[in-house]
Protein backbone atom coordinates (compact mmCIF):
# COMPACT_ATOMS: atom_id res chain seq x y z
CA UNK A 1 0.00 0.00 0.00
CA UNK A 2 1.60 3.41 -1.42
CA UNK A 3 0.90 6.09 1.19
CA UNK A 4 -1.75 6.15 3.94
CA UNK A 5 -5.20 5.56 2.88
CA UNK A 6 -7.85 7.16 4.82
CA UNK A 7 -9.24 4.80 7.60
CA UNK A 8 -12.42 4.93 5.88
CA UNK A 9 -11.74 3.93 2.67
CA UNK A 10 -10.02 0.53 4.27
CA UNK A 11 -12.93 -0.29 6.09
CA UNK A 12 -15.46 0.14 3.47
CA UNK A 13 -13.47 -1.25 0.14
CA UNK A 14 -13.85 -4.53 1.42
CA UNK A 15 -17.93 -4.50 1.71
CA UNK A 16 -18.28 -4.49 -2.15
CA UNK A 17 -15.28 -3.46 -3.89
CA UNK A 18 -13.05 -6.12 -2.47
CA UNK A 19 -15.28 -8.51 -0.90
CA UNK A 20 -13.49 -11.36 0.55
CA UNK A 21 -15.91 -13.72 -0.30
CA UNK A 22 -17.15 -12.98 -3.75
CA UNK A 23 -14.27 -11.73 -5.18
CA UNK A 24 -11.04 -12.83 -2.92
CA UNK A 25 -12.45 -16.38 -2.67
CA UNK A 26 -11.67 -16.55 0.82
CA UNK A 27 -13.80 -18.03 3.55
CA UNK A 28 -15.87 -20.10 1.43
CA UNK A 29 -16.33 -23.24 3.85
CA UNK A 30 -18.19 -21.41 6.36
CA UNK A 31 -19.86 -18.72 4.06
CA UNK A 32 -22.17 -21.46 2.74
CA UNK A 33 -22.30 -24.40 5.84
CA UNK A 34 -23.58 -22.35 8.29
CA UNK A 35 -26.34 -20.02 5.76
CA UNK A 36 -29.49 -22.66 6.57
CA UNK A 37 -30.83 -20.56 8.86
CA UNK A 38 -30.01 -16.63 9.47
CA UNK A 39 -29.60 -16.61 13.29
CA UNK A 40 -26.57 -19.58 12.65
CA UNK A 41 -25.50 -17.17 9.75
CA UNK A 42 -25.49 -13.69 11.89
CA UNK A 43 -23.48 -16.00 14.77
CA UNK A 44 -20.84 -17.13 12.91
CA UNK A 45 -20.42 -13.73 11.60
CA UNK A 46 -19.89 -12.26 14.82
CA UNK A 47 -17.59 -14.92 15.50
CA UNK A 48 -15.52 -14.12 12.29
CA UNK A 49 -15.63 -10.55 13.02
CA UNK A 50 -14.50 -10.88 16.53
CA UNK A 51 -12.06 -13.14 15.80
CA UNK A 52 -10.43 -11.22 12.79
CA UNK A 53 -10.12 -7.86 14.09
CA UNK A 54 -8.40 -9.20 17.74
CA UNK A 55 -6.61 -11.39 15.32
CA UNK A 56 -5.44 -8.56 13.24
CA UNK A 57 -5.06 -6.26 16.04
CA UNK A 58 -2.42 -8.39 18.06
CA UNK A 59 -0.33 -9.38 15.19
CA UNK A 60 0.23 -5.98 14.06
CA UNK A 61 1.67 -4.61 17.82
CA UNK A 62 3.52 -7.80 17.40
CA UNK A 63 4.89 -7.57 13.85
CA UNK A 64 8.19 -6.39 14.28
CA UNK A 65 9.03 -9.03 16.50
CA UNK A 66 7.68 -12.19 14.68
CA UNK A 67 10.62 -14.01 13.11
CA UNK A 68 9.53 -14.51 9.22
CA UNK A 69 10.35 -18.28 9.08
CA UNK A 70 7.86 -18.84 11.79
CA UNK A 71 5.62 -16.11 10.89
CA UNK A 72 2.62 -19.04 9.88
CA UNK A 73 2.67 -20.94 12.96
CA UNK A 74 2.88 -17.54 15.49
CA UNK A 75 -0.27 -16.47 13.33
CA UNK A 76 -2.26 -19.94 13.66
CA UNK A 77 -1.25 -20.20 17.29
CA UNK A 78 -2.75 -16.60 18.29
CA UNK A 79 -5.68 -17.40 16.23
CA UNK A 80 -6.58 -20.79 17.20
CA UNK A 81 -6.06 -19.41 20.86
CA UNK A 82 -8.84 -16.91 20.07
CA UNK A 83 -10.88 -19.11 18.23
CA UNK A 84 -11.19 -21.52 21.51
CA UNK A 85 -12.17 -18.52 23.84
CA UNK A 86 -15.39 -17.42 21.39
CA UNK A 87 -15.87 -21.05 20.85
CA UNK A 88 -16.33 -21.94 24.80
CA UNK A 89 -17.88 -18.13 25.16
CA UNK A 90 -20.85 -19.79 22.46
CA UNK A 91 -20.53 -23.36 24.14
CA UNK A 92 -21.15 -21.24 28.02
CA UNK A 93 -23.92 -18.78 26.61
CA UNK A 94 -25.49 -20.00 23.30
CA UNK A 95 -25.43 -23.48 23.41
CA UNK A 96 -28.22 -24.61 20.94
CA UNK A 97 -26.34 -22.51 18.43
CA UNK A 98 -23.19 -23.48 19.07
CA UNK A 99 -24.53 -27.15 18.44
CA UNK A 100 -25.97 -25.95 15.43
CA UNK A 101 -22.63 -24.69 14.23
CA UNK A 102 -21.07 -28.05 15.17
CA UNK A 103 -17.70 -27.73 14.03
CA UNK A 104 -17.80 -24.92 12.03
CA UNK A 105 -16.74 -22.78 14.47
CA UNK A 106 -13.39 -24.00 15.47
CA UNK A 107 -13.07 -24.28 12.09
CA UNK A 108 -12.36 -20.43 12.20
CA UNK A 109 -8.91 -21.36 13.01
CA UNK A 110 -7.94 -22.30 9.19
CA UNK A 111 -10.47 -19.94 7.61
CA UNK A 112 -8.25 -18.37 4.73
CA UNK A 113 -9.97 -15.28 5.56
CA UNK A 114 -8.28 -14.52 8.56
CA UNK A 115 -5.13 -15.87 7.68
CA UNK A 116 -5.27 -14.35 4.33
CA UNK A 117 -5.65 -11.02 6.35
CA UNK A 118 -3.29 -11.18 9.04
CA UNK A 119 -0.79 -12.30 6.61
CA UNK A 120 -1.21 -9.71 3.71
CA UNK A 121 -2.01 -6.98 5.86
CA UNK A 122 -1.92 -6.70 9.69
CA UNK A 123 1.44 -8.34 9.17
CA UNK A 124 3.23 -4.88 7.24
CA UNK A 125 0.41 -2.28 8.92
CA UNK A 126 0.35 -0.46 12.52
CA UNK A 127 -2.44 -1.71 14.72
CA UNK A 128 -5.11 0.94 13.77
CA UNK A 129 -5.20 0.26 9.86
CA UNK A 130 -5.04 -3.39 10.77
CA UNK A 131 -7.95 -3.77 12.82
CA UNK A 132 -10.24 -1.37 10.84
CA UNK A 133 -9.31 -3.52 7.42
CA UNK A 134 -9.92 -6.89 9.21
CA UNK A 135 -13.23 -4.82 10.47
CA UNK A 136 -14.19 -4.43 7.25
CA UNK A 137 -13.49 -7.85 5.93
CA UNK A 138 -15.54 -9.04 8.64
CA UNK A 139 -18.54 -6.76 8.07
CA UNK A 140 -17.79 -8.01 4.13
CA UNK A 141 -18.02 -11.62 5.16
CA UNK A 142 -21.02 -10.81 7.51
CA UNK A 143 -23.12 -9.57 4.60
CA UNK A 144 -22.68 -12.29 2.09
CA UNK A 145 -23.35 -14.55 4.78
CA UNK A 146 -26.39 -12.75 5.92
CA UNK A 147 -28.39 -12.35 2.26
CA UNK A 148 -27.46 -15.91 1.70
CA UNK A 149 -28.69 -16.96 4.86
CA UNK A 150 -32.07 -14.78 5.18
CA UNK A 151 -32.58 -16.22 1.21
CA UNK A 152 -32.24 -19.59 2.74
CA UNK A 153 -34.22 -19.23 5.55
CA UNK A 154 -37.06 -17.31 3.67
CA UNK A 155 -37.88 -19.95 1.00
CA UNK A 156 -36.21 -22.71 2.80
CA UNK A 157 -38.51 -22.69 6.12
CA UNK A 158 -41.00 -19.70 5.52
CA UNK A 159 -39.36 -17.58 8.44
CA UNK A 160 -36.91 -15.36 9.19
CA UNK A 161 -34.68 -15.74 12.62
CA UNK A 162 -37.47 -18.34 13.43
CA UNK A 163 -40.48 -15.97 12.83
CA UNK A 164 -42.95 -16.93 10.51
CA UNK A 165 -43.05 -14.44 7.54
CA UNK A 166 -44.47 -16.51 4.69
CA UNK A 167 -47.87 -18.30 5.73
CA UNK A 168 -47.09 -22.04 5.61
CA UNK A 169 -49.59 -23.82 2.96
CA UNK A 170 -50.18 -26.49 5.97
CA UNK A 171 -50.98 -24.03 7.85
CA UNK A 172 -53.38 -22.62 5.40
CA UNK A 173 -51.38 -20.23 3.76
CA UNK A 174 -50.18 -19.94 0.55
CA UNK A 175 -46.23 -20.99 0.84
CA UNK A 176 -44.74 -24.42 0.35
CA UNK A 177 -40.96 -24.38 1.57
CA UNK A 178 -38.73 -25.00 -0.95
CA UNK A 179 -36.53 -28.17 0.63
CA UNK A 180 -33.71 -27.47 -1.87
CA UNK A 181 -33.04 -24.13 -0.18
CA UNK A 182 -32.01 -26.21 2.57
CA UNK A 183 -29.90 -28.68 1.29
CA UNK A 184 -26.29 -28.40 -0.01
CA UNK A 185 -26.35 -27.60 -3.08
CA UNK A 186 -28.30 -24.19 -3.19
CA UNK A 187 -26.31 -23.04 -1.03
CA UNK A 188 -23.46 -23.15 -4.28
CA UNK A 189 -26.73 -22.02 -7.02
CA UNK A 190 -26.85 -18.86 -4.36
CA UNK A 191 -23.39 -17.76 -3.98
CA UNK A 192 -23.11 -18.36 -7.80
CA UNK A 193 -26.24 -16.23 -8.32
CA UNK A 194 -24.99 -13.36 -6.38
CA UNK A 195 -21.29 -13.40 -7.67
CA UNK A 196 -22.97 -13.10 -11.33
CA UNK A 197 -24.64 -10.36 -9.94
CA UNK A 198 -22.36 -8.37 -8.04
CA UNK A 199 -20.21 -8.64 -11.37
CA UNK A 200 -22.98 -7.74 -13.42
CA UNK A 201 -22.92 -4.08 -11.66
CA UNK A 202 -18.94 -4.13 -11.24
CA UNK A 203 -18.49 -5.03 -14.61
CA UNK A 204 -14.38 -4.66 -13.82
CA UNK A 205 -14.35 -8.06 -11.85
CA UNK A 206 -15.39 -10.13 -14.42
CA UNK A 207 -12.91 -12.34 -15.24
CA UNK A 208 -11.30 -12.20 -18.62
CA UNK A 209 -12.25 -14.82 -21.68
CA UNK A 210 -9.94 -17.75 -21.22
CA UNK A 211 -10.24 -19.24 -24.62
CA UNK A 212 -8.10 -21.98 -25.39
CA UNK A 213 -7.33 -24.97 -22.87
CA UNK A 214 -3.79 -25.20 -22.74
CA UNK A 215 -3.66 -21.45 -22.01
CA UNK A 216 -1.35 -21.86 -18.26
CA UNK A 217 -3.23 -19.10 -16.33
CA UNK A 218 -2.30 -18.38 -12.80
CA UNK A 219 -4.10 -19.24 -9.77
CA UNK A 220 -7.10 -17.03 -8.67
CA UNK A 221 -5.79 -16.28 -5.20
CA UNK B 1 -14.46 -55.75 7.70
CA UNK B 2 -17.68 -54.72 5.57
CA UNK B 3 -18.53 -52.06 8.44
CA UNK B 4 -15.17 -50.39 7.54
CA UNK B 5 -15.57 -50.42 3.71
CA UNK B 6 -19.27 -49.01 4.32
CA UNK B 7 -17.31 -45.96 6.49
CA UNK B 8 -15.01 -45.50 3.57
CA UNK B 9 -17.98 -45.06 0.98
CA UNK B 10 -20.01 -43.08 3.54
CA UNK B 11 -16.62 -40.47 4.28
CA UNK B 12 -15.84 -40.79 0.52
CA UNK B 13 -19.29 -40.50 -0.90
CA UNK B 14 -22.33 -39.54 1.11
CA UNK B 15 -20.91 -37.27 2.95
CA UNK B 16 -18.08 -35.86 0.75
CA UNK B 17 -15.78 -33.27 2.17
CA UNK B 18 -16.62 -30.37 -0.45
CA UNK B 19 -19.46 -31.01 -2.16
CA UNK B 20 -21.87 -31.68 1.25
CA UNK B 21 -20.11 -30.33 3.65
CA UNK B 22 -18.35 -27.45 2.52
CA UNK B 23 -15.25 -28.02 3.35
CA UNK B 24 -11.94 -27.49 1.83
CA UNK B 25 -14.09 -25.08 -0.69
CA UNK B 26 -11.29 -22.67 -1.02
CA UNK B 27 -8.66 -24.37 -2.28
CA UNK B 28 -11.29 -26.91 -4.08
CA UNK B 29 -12.50 -23.73 -6.30
CA UNK B 30 -9.08 -22.24 -6.12
CA UNK B 31 -6.73 -25.12 -7.65
CA UNK B 32 -9.16 -26.76 -9.87
CA UNK B 33 -8.33 -24.48 -13.28
CA UNK B 34 -6.70 -27.54 -14.83
CA UNK B 35 -7.34 -31.35 -13.96
CA UNK B 36 -3.25 -31.66 -13.83
CA UNK B 37 -3.27 -29.15 -10.65
CA UNK B 38 -6.34 -30.76 -9.28
CA UNK B 39 -4.88 -34.55 -9.32
CA UNK B 40 -1.72 -33.57 -7.33
CA UNK B 41 -4.13 -31.89 -5.12
CA UNK B 42 -6.24 -34.54 -4.26
CA UNK B 43 -3.15 -37.10 -4.13
CA UNK B 44 -1.72 -34.88 -1.48
CA UNK B 45 -5.21 -34.26 0.29
CA UNK B 46 -5.25 -38.19 0.59
CA UNK B 47 -1.82 -38.62 1.71
CA UNK B 48 -2.06 -35.94 4.62
CA UNK B 49 -5.72 -37.05 5.69
CA UNK B 50 -4.85 -40.77 6.06
CA UNK B 51 -2.04 -39.94 7.92
CA UNK B 52 -3.25 -36.73 10.15
CA UNK B 53 -6.95 -37.90 11.29
CA UNK B 54 -4.74 -41.30 12.84
CA UNK B 55 -2.57 -40.05 14.36
CA UNK B 56 -4.67 -36.85 16.17
CA UNK B 57 -6.91 -39.69 17.62
CA UNK B 58 -3.44 -41.33 19.12
CA UNK B 59 -2.94 -37.75 20.42
CA UNK B 60 -6.35 -36.89 21.56
CA UNK B 61 -7.13 -40.28 23.09
CA UNK B 62 -3.27 -40.30 25.12
CA UNK B 63 -3.24 -36.77 25.87
CA UNK B 64 -6.17 -34.70 25.41
CA UNK B 65 -9.27 -37.29 26.48
CA UNK B 66 -10.57 -36.61 29.82
CA UNK B 67 -9.32 -38.97 32.56
CA UNK B 68 -6.20 -39.60 29.76
CA UNK B 69 -3.70 -38.70 32.66
CA UNK B 70 -5.71 -41.32 35.23
CA UNK B 71 -2.04 -42.84 35.21
CA UNK B 72 -0.07 -39.85 36.63
CA UNK B 73 -2.75 -39.39 39.58
CA UNK B 74 -4.67 -36.50 37.39
CA UNK B 75 -8.31 -38.72 37.12
CA UNK B 76 -10.15 -34.84 36.72
CA UNK B 77 -7.46 -33.53 34.36
CA UNK B 78 -9.59 -32.49 30.76
CA UNK B 79 -7.08 -31.10 28.58
CA UNK B 80 -10.44 -31.46 25.83
CA UNK B 81 -9.81 -27.25 25.13
CA UNK B 82 -6.29 -27.36 23.58
CA UNK B 83 -6.99 -30.17 21.22
CA UNK B 84 -7.55 -27.45 18.44
CA UNK B 85 -4.19 -25.72 18.93
CA UNK B 86 -2.60 -29.77 18.94
CA UNK B 87 -4.78 -30.78 15.89
CA UNK B 88 -3.32 -27.98 14.08
CA UNK B 89 0.40 -28.79 15.45
CA UNK B 90 0.60 -32.10 14.22
CA UNK B 91 -1.00 -30.98 11.23
CA UNK B 92 1.85 -28.30 10.59
CA UNK B 93 4.51 -30.98 11.30
CA UNK B 94 3.13 -33.61 8.93
CA UNK B 95 2.53 -31.29 6.40
CA UNK B 96 6.32 -30.06 6.85
CA UNK B 97 7.96 -33.97 7.16
CA UNK B 98 5.84 -35.03 4.43
CA UNK B 99 7.70 -32.06 2.17
CA UNK B 100 10.78 -32.55 3.82
CA UNK B 101 10.80 -36.62 2.89
CA UNK B 102 9.28 -36.21 -0.63
CA UNK B 103 12.17 -33.94 -1.28
CA UNK B 104 14.87 -36.07 -0.11
CA UNK B 105 13.18 -39.45 -1.67
CA UNK B 106 11.22 -38.79 -4.16
CA UNK B 107 12.09 -35.21 -5.90
CA UNK B 108 9.66 -35.99 -8.68
CA UNK B 109 6.49 -36.62 -6.88
CA UNK B 110 7.61 -33.41 -4.58
CA UNK B 111 7.79 -31.38 -7.90
CA UNK B 112 4.74 -32.41 -9.12
CA UNK B 113 2.78 -31.25 -6.33
CA UNK B 114 4.95 -29.37 -4.40
CA UNK B 115 3.31 -26.14 -4.27
CA UNK B 116 0.19 -27.54 -2.69
CA UNK B 117 1.81 -29.27 0.46
CA UNK B 118 2.41 -25.74 2.71
CA UNK B 119 -1.53 -24.90 1.42
CA UNK B 120 -2.71 -27.68 3.71
CA UNK B 121 -1.73 -26.82 6.47
CA UNK B 122 -4.69 -24.35 6.52
CA UNK B 123 -6.80 -26.71 4.55
CA UNK B 124 -10.28 -26.66 6.51
CA UNK B 125 -11.05 -30.09 5.40
CA UNK B 126 -8.05 -31.92 6.60
CA UNK B 127 -8.66 -30.20 10.39
CA UNK B 128 -12.45 -31.17 10.18
CA UNK B 129 -11.22 -34.61 9.90
CA UNK B 130 -9.86 -34.49 12.82
CA UNK B 131 -12.42 -32.46 14.72
CA UNK B 132 -15.15 -35.05 13.06
CA UNK B 133 -12.96 -37.89 14.53
CA UNK B 134 -13.23 -36.40 18.34
CA UNK B 135 -17.28 -35.92 17.46
CA UNK B 136 -18.02 -39.39 16.39
CA UNK B 137 -15.38 -41.12 18.58
CA UNK B 138 -13.55 -43.26 16.12
CA UNK B 139 -10.86 -45.81 17.02
CA UNK B 140 -7.69 -45.23 15.79
CA UNK B 141 -8.42 -47.80 13.00
CA UNK B 142 -11.71 -46.04 12.04
CA UNK B 143 -9.94 -42.50 12.16
CA UNK B 144 -7.42 -44.42 9.43
CA UNK B 145 -10.28 -45.27 7.58
CA UNK B 146 -11.95 -41.71 7.74
CA UNK B 147 -8.88 -40.22 6.95
CA UNK B 148 -8.40 -41.83 3.93
CA UNK B 149 -11.81 -41.86 2.62
CA UNK B 150 -12.96 -38.25 3.33
CA UNK B 151 -8.95 -36.96 1.18
CA UNK B 152 -9.97 -40.04 -2.00
CA UNK B 153 -13.37 -38.36 -1.94
CA UNK B 154 -12.26 -35.04 -2.29
CA UNK B 155 -9.50 -36.16 -4.67
CA UNK B 156 -12.76 -37.61 -6.94
CA UNK B 157 -14.64 -34.32 -6.55
CA UNK B 158 -11.45 -31.64 -7.69
CA UNK B 159 -10.33 -33.97 -10.26
CA UNK B 160 -14.09 -34.14 -11.82
CA UNK B 161 -14.42 -30.43 -11.34
CA UNK B 162 -11.21 -29.84 -13.16
CA UNK B 163 -11.77 -31.84 -15.87
CA UNK B 164 -15.29 -29.77 -16.19
CA UNK B 165 -13.83 -26.29 -16.22
CA UNK B 166 -11.06 -27.24 -18.51
CA UNK B 167 -13.64 -27.99 -20.84
CA UNK B 168 -15.71 -25.16 -19.77
CA UNK B 169 -13.30 -22.93 -21.47
CA UNK B 170 -14.45 -23.47 -25.18
CA UNK B 171 -18.22 -21.80 -23.52
CA UNK B 172 -18.91 -18.34 -24.63
CA UNK B 173 -20.32 -17.28 -21.08
CA UNK B 174 -22.09 -13.93 -20.19
CA UNK B 175 -19.44 -11.98 -18.80
CA UNK B 176 -20.50 -11.80 -15.29
CA UNK B 177 -20.42 -15.77 -14.67
CA UNK B 178 -16.95 -16.10 -16.37
CA UNK B 179 -14.76 -18.06 -13.31
CA UNK B 180 -15.75 -18.23 -9.97
CA UNK B 181 -19.52 -17.60 -10.77
CA UNK B 182 -19.90 -20.66 -12.79
CA UNK B 183 -17.50 -22.91 -10.86
CA UNK B 184 -19.81 -22.12 -7.89
CA UNK B 185 -23.00 -23.25 -9.93
CA UNK B 186 -21.03 -26.46 -11.50
CA UNK B 187 -20.03 -26.96 -7.91
CA UNK B 188 -23.74 -26.88 -7.28
CA UNK B 189 -24.78 -29.11 -10.05
CA UNK B 190 -22.19 -32.07 -8.82
CA UNK B 191 -23.67 -31.57 -5.50
CA UNK B 192 -27.06 -32.50 -6.67
CA UNK B 193 -25.68 -35.66 -7.72
CA UNK B 194 -23.53 -36.44 -4.53
CA UNK B 195 -26.88 -35.76 -2.48
CA UNK B 196 -28.42 -38.93 -4.70
CA UNK B 197 -25.37 -41.18 -2.97
CA UNK B 198 -27.47 -39.84 0.21
CA UNK B 199 -30.90 -41.30 -0.99
CA UNK B 200 -29.00 -44.87 -1.80
CA UNK B 201 -27.20 -44.46 1.75
CA UNK B 202 -30.90 -44.25 3.82
CA UNK B 203 -32.20 -46.99 1.54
Amino acid sequence: MAGRPHLLSILTAPLLRENPVTLQILGLCSALAVTTSLATALTMSAALTVVVTLAAGIISVIRRHIPDAIRLIVQIVIIASLVIVIDQVLQAFFYEISRALSVYVALITTNCLVLGRTESFARSNPPIPAMTDALGNGLGYSLILVVIGAVRELFGQGTLLGVGVLPLAEEGGWFTPLGLMLLPPSGFFLLGGLVWAIRSVRTEQAEAAEFGPAAPTEAAE
Amino acid sequence: MSNLAALFLEASFVSNMPLTLFLGLCTFIALSRRPEAALGLGVAMTGVMGVTVPLNQAVYDLLLAPGAWAWAGLPDLDLYYLSLIAFIGVIAATVQLLELVLERYFPATHAAFGVFLPLLTVQCAILAGSLFMVERRYTLVESAVFGLGSGFGFAVAVVMLGAIRARLAYADLPAGLRGLGITFILAGLMSLGFASFALMAAQ
